[in-house]
């Protein structure tokens, strides 16, 4: 029952591609004009112009990570940064043109989804189309819209908030995204509001050499609470692929927020996101993060506890196929007296792909009484493949509770002909031992994206025996 | 069903190239309860083991047949769907699978694609075995024994074989760390079991389990191969007198497989 390296299929699920219908793109590469043109076109107040121009000077600047993964082979030349679908947001279904309610349709979200999710919001290429509300969260006062129109529409709220939790200078393609974002989903939750259903949002990148620089802001006011969901299904291309999003959350006093994604790329895609979070003072952030596929993937969602007795959770999973690399973690800073966190970051590679957990737990001079628990498991699924835990541990208090613990498994022969001796075939215990090893974070999600993503995965699995 | 029909014949097997089993022949039918005893080392797990396809196991010759079939030609799984059933002595944990879906698999693995298990049936059954085998409702729900006690592990085993329904049930070392509570219900199970339809293969180094699962034949296992086979009074006199007897009849010194004979 030796495992012999198997062939990958190289096909790709979700790899069907629509005729393009954008009506606008901008030239290939980056430049200043190109920069100006994005916020012409949308309309954007003076100070978001130069919010946009001083992050492409700080993206100018920074130097090419060398750390992570190999970016040798991005260009920034090669890719569109700008592509606008259709005219406006679309405001109810009916609207959506029909050739893009296809692509929804083949990514399996049916029309019958709506009608019990709260509000689909989803992106398609670099523009908002599809965005629908239910009426009581309005009456609630919660507003969840794309990012585009949350500036218009909420200007205040929103400059207020906007890049305060990831600035432009935090790093090289956090100041890409805030030179060029585009969509992404706002969220605002009043004071003491309970949004009981998950709010959803839809991520599709649909053209060849397209970058995708969505930027989503969640604002929890003190003592909300709400779970956001975002799924994305990219389909394949014959050349690179950039994905660089930012996503900033404040949970104020006693607020709480659940953030969800699943992410499955394409295997050309370059995942590089800047995910932060500020929890104030009782308030609990959970990051729910999921990686399958892209070419690199570079991850790190981070909580900053500001306040006492704030909580942070980052339950985490990644899967890395043949040339593929997954270097994702977590990031839990403590900076106030009793906070809590916990990382579960579970990785699976195969076919020679590669699945790091990289991350940091910091414990700042105020912290004392904090506690972390960082659980590290990986599945190695056969010779070529690997895996390597970096944590990276700052203590500057004496008085805090860390806990670091990393597992390293393979499927064992042993697991294998127990399963097998009861009838079931090779792959499918694979597979159900694998389903085991990330149930800690599929029993997390909601039901249809549970479903999803087991079927994602048995995708991955197939043909994976010699 | 008609009655099944395992046929091992001279059979050799080597493991790390050593040579385990040097030639055992053996047949059980339906309705049949066969006892496996012999001292530790003397190669009853590696006929366990062999029986279901274990990779490790190496065989070097001889034929083992179920109902006529080439048994080893086919993959563990394939022994499984045709019926035999190996209750472990060490099974193994299967973390995030509860033990509900993975039986329902198993079940489902067997009746083939289109003719799957209702849910409904599914669990009604499973819970009229678990209580008839005094298992906490919970463990449907538990993972694949995780966390299970080793009375627990076995109580599971049985749990699966009865669901499984194979047509031949080989028990390797069932008994092993089991208080005698745990044992009667144990030796419960396999006996709501036994019938035409299935056989019934009990490896064992103690008399102990055969006080409550009746054995039909006893075979003894030294060096390798069965060196003697009778009725329930050969256990009975092991329990009494112990290995040495024999030994002394056949001249062994060494009743190991490690012995060159």
């Amino acid at each position: 029952m030796t495992k012999k390296a198997p062939d990958i299929q190289d096909e790709y699920k979700y790899g069907f591609k629509d005729e393009d219908v954008s009506i606008f793109r901008s030239e290939k590469g980056l430049t200043r004009e190109v920069v100006e043109e994005i916020s012409k076109m949308k309309g954007e107040p003076e100070w978001m112009l130069e919010f946009r121009l001083k992050a492409l000077e700080n993206f100018e600047q920074f130097p090419m990570p060398e750390w992570g993964g190999d970016l040798s082979e991005l260009n920034f030349d090669d890719i569109t940064y700008y592509i606008k679908p259709s005219e406006k947001a679309e405001k109810s279904w009916e609207e959506v043109p029909d050739q893009i309610k296809d692509t929804f349709d083949k990514l399996g979200i049916p029309e019958a989804e709506q009608k019990w999710l709260a509000g689909v919001s989803a992106q398609y290429e670099s523009e908002v189309v599809y965005h629908n509300m239910q009426k009581e969260l309005e009456e609630l006062g919660v507003i969840f819209m794309d990012t585009d129109s949350a500036l218009k529409e909420y200007p205040e709220i929103f400059k207020e908030h906007f890049g305060t939790v990831v600035p432009p200078s935090d790093n090289k393609f956090a100041a890409l995204n805030s030179a060029v974002w585009s969509g992404g989903s706002f969220i605002y939750v009043p004071k003491g509001v309970k949004v009981d259903i998950p709010l959803q949002a839809y991520f599709r990148i649909n053209s060849e050499n397209m970058g995708q620089f969505e930027r989503t802001l969640i604002i929890v006011d003190e003592g909300a609470s709400v779970h956001y969901v975002e799924g994305c299904t990219a389909p394949i291309y014959s050349t690179n692929s950039l994905h660089s999003a930012v996503v900033e959350i404040i949970a104020k006093k006693g607020a709480t927020i659940r953030y969800t994604t699943i992410q499955n790329w394409a295997p050309n895609i370059y995942n590089l996101v800047t995910k932060r979070a500020v929890a104030e003072e009782d308030a609990t952030v959970e990051w729910v993060d999921g990686n399958i596929g892209s070419k690199l993937t570079m991850k790190y969602p981070a909580v900053i506890m500001k306040g006492p007795r704030a909580k942070a959770n980052v339950l985490s999973i990644a899967m890395a196929g043949k040339g593929q690399h997954q270097d994702a973690g977590a990031k839990v800073i403590h900076l106030a007296p009793d906070c809590t966190s916990t990382i579960i970051s579970k990785s699976i590679s195969k076919h020679g792909g590669k699945a790091n957990y990289r991350g940091l737990a910091l414990f700042g001079r105020n912290s004392q009484g904090s506690k972390s628990n960082i659980k590290c498991d990986t599945l190695i699924l056969d010779e070529i493949s690997t895996s390597d835990t970096i944590p990276h541990n700052e203590v500057q208090n004496n008085d805090i509770t860390l806990e670091h613990e990393a597992t390293v498994s393979k499927v064992s022969e042993e697991q294998l002909f127990y399963l097998m001796s009861r009838g079931i075939s090779e792959q499918d215990a694979i597979q159900m031992i694998i389903m085991g090893f990330i149930e800690p974070f599929t029993k997390e999600l909601p039901m249809e994206y549970a479903v999803e993503m087991n079927r994602l995965i048995k995708f991955e699995m197939e043909g994976s025996i010699g | 069903m008609s009655q099944p029909k395992l046929t091992i014949e001279d059979l050799q097997v080597s493991v790390e190239g050593k040579k385990i089993l040097k030639g055992l022949s053996l047949e059980i039918k339906g309705g049949e309860v066969h006892a496996i005893m012999g001292p530790n080392g003397t190669g009853k797990s590696t006929l366990a083991s062999t029986l279901m396809g274990h990779p490790k196991y190496k065989v070097e010759s001889g034929s083992v047949t179920l109902n006529g079939e080439n048994v080893l030609e086919m993959a563990t799984d394939e022994r499984a769907r045709k019926g035999i059933f190996l209750a472990m002595q060490y099974p193994s944990e299967i973390s995030g699978v509860t033990n509900a879906d993975f039986l329902r698999s198993a079940i489902n693995a067997r009746r083939g694609e289109g003719n799957e298990i209702s849910l409904i049936k599914f669990v009604r059954e499973m819970e009229k075995k678990m209580s008839f085998l005094e298992m906490k409702e919970s463990f449907a729900q538990r993972y694949v024994n995780e966390g299970f006690s080793g009375g627990e592990k076995k109580r599971n085993e049985i749990l699966q074989m009865m669901m499984l329904k194979p047509q031949i049930a080989i028990l390797d070392e069932i008994d092993s760390g089991l208080d005698i509570d745990a044992l009667k219900v144990v030796a419960k199970g396999v006996n709501e079991m036994k019938g035409p339809e299935m056989g019934v293969l009990v490896i064992t180094h103690y008399q102990r389990l055969l006080n409550y699962i009746k054995p039909d034949y006893v075979h003894i296992m030294m060096q390798g191969r069965i060196v003697r086979s009778g009725g329930p009074e050969l256990a009975e006199k092991l329990e009494a007198e112990g290995y040495d007897w024999i030994k002394e009849e056949l001249g062994i010194e060494d009743e190991t497989v490690s012995q060159r004979s």
